[in-house]
């Protein structure tokens, strides 16, 4: 009887949220601010600089989608979410939209109503070592102990790994990245295992840094992408096709530096219709019909995004790999824009 | 031929021999007394031996200028040599400005100085209730203070004019009424509400007023139906003010009079700011609902000493982290959608809440230890209960109090750091993070947190000097 009225209580509740997002598109128009869900702080994919201006990977989707639903990339407010709260805080209705490098799995799919609407980054984990340890392959590691992040996924995949290989390892288990990159180079563990684009950026800012490898294998699959409340598909689609048009744009050779160019001289119909010029595909979604357009003028297309805050070149220099267009034999791939 | 010897003057005094005598003595008596002593003293000095070198070297390379973490890793290869460390607090001199502030702009960091300097003229006059030479030091002080720090920020100068009126103002009045400085001390939530979040000026004046009409409707209501029913009257008097009357009037007054500085958001506080505002606020508000609380749980009213004890062992029987996250994530569940009921004020309701039970029970604890005699003491005066508390039970139970309601503030005080797992920028591990998701200082580790310790060591500290003064001077007893 009284878990009956508990149960009772807790659906309502979920009815009010549900109510509460039922129309998150129409919410944040009224609003004219975007309440984007990111980290507290994550290099080159979501953190403030010292004036409190954010950037990075994850950032910048938030931004193209400010600019698609409201004509402009500032105006979203940046709401930093911790591992316990992202999701809570996503159904609660605190925030319309959470990118915040969280992995599509599909528990979180289902038991947790949320909706992830695409992967704009595959990672997967990794191992670091020092290259004194003479490893090349992580089924070498007989015996090593490991630095580990605890209460994550990670920490599942490691132990999954070292039972499927026969192997045995020592668990060192730290609290978060700093404390874990501070126990490795103390010598507390011979392998830091994290996920891959964790671990290029630790090894980049070691002070020794040609003295680390990270290892070929990577054990897991871990598809981050951006999500939303369950339920509310318009919404849904809205982000999802905001980040395929970035996609788009890279496939077209669409940039935010040549978008007006582009729209000015292009023969290709699916360009035109992605920037508006003929058909009315941003209406459709709710939108204005250069929608698309100012996304890609905002913050450029997805290799741009890429390429400012994570890729080459910057410190952290991350390889597309996986991320590369499918194109190019990555995974990104979008459906067509018709 | 023998000739007796016969001293004529006496002899100087001779010292005392060296083993007996400065620091040999104290030596011989405080470190080297026994055999388990002498062992002692040599593994402790060993222990501190080698703390010092291993940490020495890496505050002597100390580097204040530089770009990044690599940077600061050549000067101090440059400096020392290969392979040696050396503190980075480059790094806080970069991130200086989110430390202290969060990231309120730097254009208006003059409001939250103006803010805390002014803290201390509205602490002053209950800190020292009375006391005309202590209160005209803390003001100077205070005014000196935000001189030097106004300049230093760059304030406009209508900041600095303010500043002299105000506090010229308060010490012209701590010469002639210094009791009377106790009414800046009840406006100055509403000052620095405003001087904070900006926005109009009439907001907080309104808002305030407020609380004029409930002392008003209790005064005018208490002689024709009793205390309690016009303290009730009173409350919904100024419900029905703020609910129905506070908004129109807010629009009117702002139409008539535009006088508004620049509103800033609450995601925008950070760092010691941050924490600041939570703890003064809990601090504040925690000690009289802790009191109210105390004397709830004594009474005889079965309701009042009922949800009194509900409601302090139900606070204190939940983790604080619970009570924060029900303020981040639950109570928007309950909430009307789109509410947007301000995270700030949210953690610090529940703050204040938190420590306002343990308070109760460390109040109660003092009640506990007046002996019998004081309360029929006071009846025997003919005194109602609440001139009783006021004049009698209460001074010395708070006495008796003060050691562990100073460590309450002192917990609650570090506790606001905890405010970073529901995503709240504190100094300790919301700035420190950021701080290190910056690639250029990406890998730094003890820096942030050395310093962040040291100012939350500072202020603590400054806390329970305090009480110590505090506990001296109301010392009436001959013990």
């Amino acid at each position: 009887m009284k878990k009956s009225v508990f149960f009772g209580a807790l659906a309502a509740t979920t009815l009010v949220a549900g109510l509460a997002g039922a129309a998150t598109l129409d919410d944040v128009k009224a609003r004219g601010e975007l309440l984007c869900g990111s980290n507290t702080g994550l290099t080159g994919f979501g953190a403030p600089d010292a004036s409190g201006n954010w950037a990075g990977f994850d950032v910048d989707l938030c931004r193209a989608v400010a600019a698609a639903v409201l004509g402009d990339a500032n105006k979203v407010k940046f709401v930093p979410t911790t591992g316990e709260t992202r999701f809570t805080a996503l159904q609660s209705g605190e925030v319309d939209l959470l990118v915040r490098n969280s992995t599509w799995t599909s528990s979180r799919d289902s038991e947790l109503a949320l909706d992830f609407v695409a992967v704009n980054y595959y990672d997967g984990q990794g191992f670091m070592v020092k290259k004194d340890l003479g490893v090349s392959s992580a089924k070498e590691l007989d015996g090593a102990t490991v630095c580990i992040q605890t209460g994550t996924t990670t920490e599942l995949n490691l132990a999954d790994f070292f039972k499927q290989n026969n192997i045995s390892y020592q668990p060192v288990t730290v609290s978060d990245d700093s404390e874990a990159q501070r126990q490795y180079l103390a010598g507390a563990c011979d392998a830091y295992t994290t996920d891959a684009s964790g671990l290029a950026a630790s090894r980049a800012t070691m002070p020794d840094a040609e003295n680390h490898v990270i290892l070929p294998e990577i054990i897991s699959k871990e598809p981050l992408g951006p999500v939303v409340r369950h339920g509310d598909n318009n919404w849904g689609d809205v982000v999802r096709w905001t980040y395929y048009a970035l996609l788009i744009a890279e496939e077209k050779g669409v940039t935010s530096a040549n978008v007006e160019e582009v729209l000015a001289s292009t023969t290709d119909e699916e360009v035109k219709r992605l920037l508006g010029a003929s058909g009315d595909m941003g209406a459709k979604f709710g939108l204005d019909n250069d929608a698309f357009k100012r996304s890609i003028a905002a913050v450029g297309n997805y290799g741009e995004i890429f390429s400012r805050n994570i890729g080459e070149g910057t410190t952290i220099n991350l390889a597309r790999g996986l991320n590369a267009l499918w194109t190019q034999g990555g995974l990104q791939y979008a459906p067509p824009f018709r | 031929m023998a000739q007796g010897f016969t001293r004529t003057e006496i002899l100087p005094a001779l010292p005392p021999p060296i083993t007996e005598r400065g620091a040999v003595k104290w030596m011989r008596e405080n470190l080297f007394s026994t055999p388990l002593n002498i062992v002692l003293t040599v593994l402790g000095a060993l222990f501190v031996y080698w703390i010092v070198a291993s940490s020495l070297p890496w505050w002597l390379n100390s580097v204040w200028n530089a770009e990044s973490l690599s940077q600061c890793r050549e000067i101090v290869q440059a400096k020392a040599g290969e392979g040696a460390t050396g503190a980075c607090w480059a790094s806080i001199r970069v991130w200086w400005g989110a430390f202290l502030f969060g990231f309120y702009p730097p254009a208006e960091w003059w409001r939250p100085i103006l803010a805390f300097g002014l803290l201390f003229a509205a602490l002053a006059p209950v800190l020292y209730a009375g006391q005309r030479g202590n209160l005209t030091l803390v003001l100077g002080v205070v005014a000196a203070f935000l001189l030097v720090t106004l300049y230093l920020s760059q304030a406009p100068t209508s900041a600095f004019v303010m500043v002299v009126v105000l506090v010229a103002g308060l010490i012209a009045l701590a010469q002639v009424l210094p009791g009377k400085l106790l009414w800046f001390t009840l406006v100055y939530p509403a000052l620095c509400f405003w001087l904070l979040w900006g926005g109009s000026i009439w907001s907080p004046i309104v808002a305030m007023a407020g609380f004029a009409v409930l002392y008003a409707v209790f005064r005018l209501t208490s002689p024709l139906i009793g205390l309690a029913p016009a303290a009730g009257a009173g409350i919904v008097a100024a419900a029905l003010w703020w609910l129905y009357l506070d908004v129109p009037l807010l629009s009117a007054l702002h139409s008539m009079l535009p006088l508004e500085i620049r509103s800033i958001n609450s995601d925008q506080f950070g760092g010691f700011l941050l924490a600041t505002v939570i703890g003064v606020t809990g601090i504040s508000f925690s000690l009289p609902i802790g009191i109210l609380l105390a004397l709830g749980r004594q009474s005889d009213m079965l309701i009042v000493k009922t949800l009194s004890v509900g409601f302090i062992e139900f606070v204190r029987g939940v983790p604080l982290i619970t009570l924060l996250f029900t303020a981040s994530l639950l109570l928007q569940y309950f909430l009307p959608p789109g509410t947007n009921f301000d995270i700030i004020l949210r953690v610090i309701i529940l703050v204040t809440f938190f420590a306002a039970a343990y308070l109760a029970e460390v109040i109660r604890g003092g009640l506990a230890a007046l002996p019998r005699g004081q309360y029929e003491a006071a009846d025997a005066l003919g005194l109602d209960y609440w001139r009783a508390q006021r004049l009698i039970i209460l001074p010395q139970a708070l006495k008796v109090s003060i050691p562990a309601i100073v460590s309450t503030f002192i917990g609650l005080f570090k506790d606001t750091t905890l405010v970073s797992f529901v995503g709240l920028m504190d100094p300790l591990r919301g700035v420190t993070t950021i701080l290190r998701a910056d690639i250029n200082w990406k890998g730094i580790y003890w820096e942030p947190y050395i310093f962040v310790g040291a100012i939350f060591f500072l202020i603590c500290f400054g806390m329970s000097r305090y009480s110590m003064y505090l506990e001296r001077k109301l010392k009436t007893d001959h013990r």
